[in-house]
């Protein structure tokens, strides 16, 4: 049999250079990353890439900085498998293999003038950090911005740092709360469902994102819906094994839809009636 | 394009000329009544007779394994896409793989457009070859109407007692009808015994399955919850071999192949299969298809209903692949009726 080159295959990587390395907690990494010929990677925020080292294989990580920032780009990374944990032991100076970016980001056009309103969830809190980004970026673009932010325990919250400059910025609303944490802590204990009824929004003005693990969304949606926020106004990003990011391998299929393609991002009408992507 | 004729006297000639600058694959007999596709150089290992084989033409277009990438780390994450191609010849396509074969060529013709498929694609020449009559009772074509040739092919034959009745479809048909100088010009008797034979597959082949085609996809969609898919999970062994067996499943995982010195290899896809218990969980280890039961379901939605959507096409031939090869006796009209009845 005789091999021929494809050019502009989907699958080829695109080199990408780590240039820092932070630990964020015990098991999250951020990635700082520069691709090949400092090309930019010019995504949208709320899109992921695959990440790959050759020998051990490639997974699906989303983009956890702002276009707006374009010389390098970053990747929050949970040691989780195989494949993360290889990328954990990975320095400045090593290489990684980039594909992307896949799939629909957040509804950026929508979201410019209307009022924000975030709530992450756990590692949920990585893609939209890219948003947050993006609007502290083009602050004036945007209306009133509120951000909620669940996690399981204080030493669990990533970009903890981070989290303290938006708190201190008034030009933003930030909460928090834990579902557990040590008598010192000071912040809100309990489900992040709990934050919203105190949130001061005009329902018709406001667009709701969520991101973060699939048992939350239910009842964020019932939270926000309560508000009196036009299902129309709700987006979420749903998390499934995008393997190839083409819309063609089947892992990360939902009924008629390919996470990969047609999402992660997700307005709620879109998927409200699909079974399987809200359980 | 045309029709012209090929005396039975002529196919062996047709094979010699086939083989002499191309591989040949035609359906050859194995154990059990069981055929395969296989490579042939002469018209005596080909089984003209054969139903459906044990594996689908899918296997030459892709691959249980290919290589998508070569790559090298000694220098960084250097790699190479690529490839593997050869000019062959897939004789003997009944008109179940020929639909397969064109879902195949939709999902992959779909942008992003997958490269490698559609290369690849290129080098194949496909010669049909009608059936007459049923292969066996688990077939179910009529009711897709894949009993009759829709195109997808080179050259499509049928069997016409002297003679094939041989209908060109493509350039490349043309191309090789001339160059081969084994055809002759259609006669008037022979067309009459084409619309004659197309006229007794009408009064054989009738749908196996009392629905219409319009009805299927409102059924998978009325019958999610159905306790026929708890019924159908409770007898899988979640094996996988309805997947690979069938046409146009096309699921597929990546995965590297390191050399012994782990510095070059490649990256693989090769066949997944949405029946696997780990197919659709997620790195936090939450799996979104945990029950047998619920992967079953998917799988005939992804025939039946899905495609619909995406491709306005349903994605099952008919060939009947799923029913003969399941150990556990999961019969693709079994569970249809078992659908049927319960909405009714």
């Amino acid at each position: 049999m005789e091999k021929i080159a494809v050019r502009n295959s989907g699958y080829q990587i695109s080199r990408g250079r780590i240039s820092r390395v932070t630990l964020l907690t015990e098991t999250e990494r951020l990635f700082t990353i520069v691709l090949q010929n400092n090309e930019t990677l010019d995504h949208d925020p709320g899109q992921f890439v695959e990440v790959s080292r050759f020998g051990v294989g490639e997974v699906p990580i989303s983009i956890c900085s702002s276009p707006t920032r374009r010389d390098a780009f970053e990747l929050c990374i949970r040691a989780a498998g195989r494949v993360t944990a290889a990328l954990h032991r990975l320095k400045p100076g090593d290489e990684v293999g980039i594909r992307g970016p896949f799939g629909v980001g957040f509804p950026m056009t929508p979201l410019a003038a209307s009022d924000v309103l975030l709530i992450a969830g756990g590692l949920g809190i990585a893609p939209l950090r890219s948003l947050v980004h993006y609007i502290i970026d083009n602050r004036r673009d945007f209306g009133k911005v509120d951000i909620l932010l669940g996690c399981r325990d204080p030493q669990s919250m990533l970009f903890s740092a981070e989290l303290e400059f938006w708190r201190q910025r008034i030009d933003i609303n930030f909460l928090c709360s834990v579902d557990s944490a040590a008598a010192e802590w000071e912040g809100n204990i309990g489900l992040i469902t709990a934050l919203i009824p105190g949130v001061n929004l005009d329902p018709f003005k406001t667009i709701a994102i969520t991101c973060g693990p699939s048992v939350m969304y239910r009842f964020v949606i019932a939270e926000l819906l309560k508000k009196g926020i036009p299902p129309a106004h709700i987006y979420l990003s749903l998390e499934r094994h995008m393997k190839c990011g083409l819309g063609k391998c089947g892992h990360c299929q939902i009924e008629n839809l390919y996470c990969c393609q047609d999402g992660p991002v997700f307005s709620y009408p879109q998927i409200k009636n699909i079974r399987g992507a809200l359980e | 394009m045309s029709g012209v004729l090929l005396y039975k006297s002529e196919l062996c000639g047709l094979i010699h000329f086939l083989v002499a600058d191309q591989t040949v694959i035609a359906p050859v007999p194995l154990t059990h009544g069981q055929f395969k596709f296989a490579a042939v150089t002469t018209l005596e290992e080909i089984a003209l007779d054969a139903i459906p084989t044990l594996l689908p033409p899918k296997k030459y277009f892709l691959p249980p394994q290919e290589s998508l990438l070569q790559y090298d780390t000694t220098q960084g994450e250097k790699m190479q896409a690529e490839v593997a191609i050869e000019e062959t010849v897939l004789f003997g396509l009944h008109t179940c793989d020929l639909a397969g074969i064109q879902c195949l060529d939709m999902v992959f013709a779909d942008r992003p457009k997958d490269l490698h498929y559609m290369i690849r694609k290129q080098h194949f020449t496909l010669i049909g070859l009608e059936c007459n009559d049923y292969c066996d009772s688990s077939a179910n074509c009529a009711m897709l109407f894949n009993h009759l040739p829709k195109g997808g092919y080179d050259l499509f034959l049928t069997d016409l007692g002297d003679y094939y009745f041989v209908d060109i479809n493509t350039h490349k048909g043309d191309l090789l009808v001339e160059k081969s100088g084994l055809f002759v010009p259609v006669t008037p008797a022979a067309q009459d015994n084409l619309q004659k034979l197309r006229q007794i597959k009408t009064k054989r082949f009738k749908s196996e399955i009392p629905i219409r085609y319009q009805d299927i996809k409102p059924l998978f969609e009325a019958s999610f919850e159905s306790n026929v898919w708890t019924d159908i999970g409770a007898k899988c062994l979640a094996c996988g071999n309805c997947t690979n067996a069938c046409p146009t499943c096309y699921c597929f995982d990546i995965v590297d192949e390191p050399e012994f010195d782990l510095t070059r290899g490649k990256r693989l896809r090769i066949w997944d299969s949405c029946q696997h218990e780990n197919f659709a969980r997620i790195a936090g280890g939450e799996n979104f298809r945990k029950e047998r039961g619920d992967r079953q379901r998917h799988r005939y939605n992804r025939k039946f209903h899905y495609p619909m959507e995406r491709y306005k096409q349903i994605f099952c031939t008919g060939c009947g692949r799923c029913s003969r090869t399941c150990m556990a006796r999961i019969d693709l009209k079994e569970t249809f009726n078992a659908l049927i009845e319960e909405c009714r």
